[in-house]
């Protein structure tokens, strides 16, 4: 007898479910690659999303856990070997402190453009309000704990937690 | 039915709520235009973020980024997005009447 009252009135509220909504409400962005290439995309991703008002979480994984780990966030580097996209043979970039050379390099260009050094990006889009969060799996496989992390990171999560925090949202792998 | 909003209806803007004129704005279309953006008490530290944004486009002809507004407006990124929780740049742009502000960071 209930469920014959309850009906009409539910579905109108199951029924824009069907439909893709015409903005993006929210995103979860998982970072898993710890070069600066492979860093800084998900960091503007999530910043950008923020700036236009989008809800973004950020979930770091692998070796990605480096972009919010204390004492290796200021020391991300760019691949100068296995990096086609550099255009460097694989000798030279092989180079002892060629890595360094062309971070430095990169580094000083991204300063002319005002684009904020990963530690600083990080504080700042947690500022925006984003949520950080690091992968348990990876935390356990590197022997990390909380402590080893800035202090914006929130909590350690399982990919089952990041789910339900996704849920809703689109989620993009970087 | 106040004066602003009758001015403010007059306004040219775009699909996005960006005025397409900027000197169409007026600090009386403010009260108004925030109201739109669901901001009901307007304070001052909304106001010095409005006015910056618009002295930043007519010095450079185009508005800040959150970037920008955190390093140099006098108001911190954590609160530019308590005062304009969808957006800063975006939101503080459309009530100061400005296009919308360009830029990745």
């Amino acid at each position: 007898m209930t469920t014959l009252t309850v009906e009409p009135t539910a579905a109108p509220t199951v029924a824009p479910k069907a439909f893709m909504p015409a903005t993006i409400e929210k995103v979860s962005i998982i970072i898993s690659k710890g070069s600066l290439d492979g860093v800084y995309p998900g960091l503007i991703m999530a910043n950008g999303a923020r700036a236009e008002g989008i809800e973004a979480n950020l979930f770091f994984t692998f070796f990605g856990l480096d972009a919010i780990h204390k004492a290796r966030h200021e020391h991300i580097k760019i691949a100068t070997v296995g990096n086609p996209g550099l255009h460097l043979s694989t000798w030279l970039g092989g180079v002892p402190g060629m890595s360094s050379v062309m971070t430095h390099y990169l580094a000083s260009k991204m300063e002319k453009l005002d684009i904020p050094s990963i530690p600083e990006f990080v504080e700042m889009i947690a500022d925006t309000g984003a949520g950080l969060y690091a992968c348990k799996a990876s935390v356990d496989l590197f022997g990390l704990c909380k402590d080893d992390f800035i202090p914006q990171v929130q909590d350690i999560i399982t990919v089952g937690e990041f789910y339900e925090k996704a849920a809703g949202g689109q989620i993009i792998f970087t | 039915m106040n004066v602003a909003t009758v001015e403010l209806a007059d306004v040219a803007r775009n699909d996005e709520g960006f005025f397409l004129d900027p000197s169409q704005w007026s600090d009386a279309m403010v009260p108004a235009l925030a109201a739109q953006e669901g901001i009901s008490y307007l304070t001052d530290r909304h106001w010095q973020v409005i006015r910056f944004m618009r002295s930043e486009y007519l010095e450079k002809g185009t508005g800040p980024t959150v970037r920008v507004l955190g390093k140099a407006s006098g108001v911190s990124i954590k609160e530019l997005y308590e005062l304009f929780p969808k957006g800063p740049a975006k939101v503080a742009a459309r009530i100061a009447g400005i296009p919308k502000p360009r830029g990745c960071i």
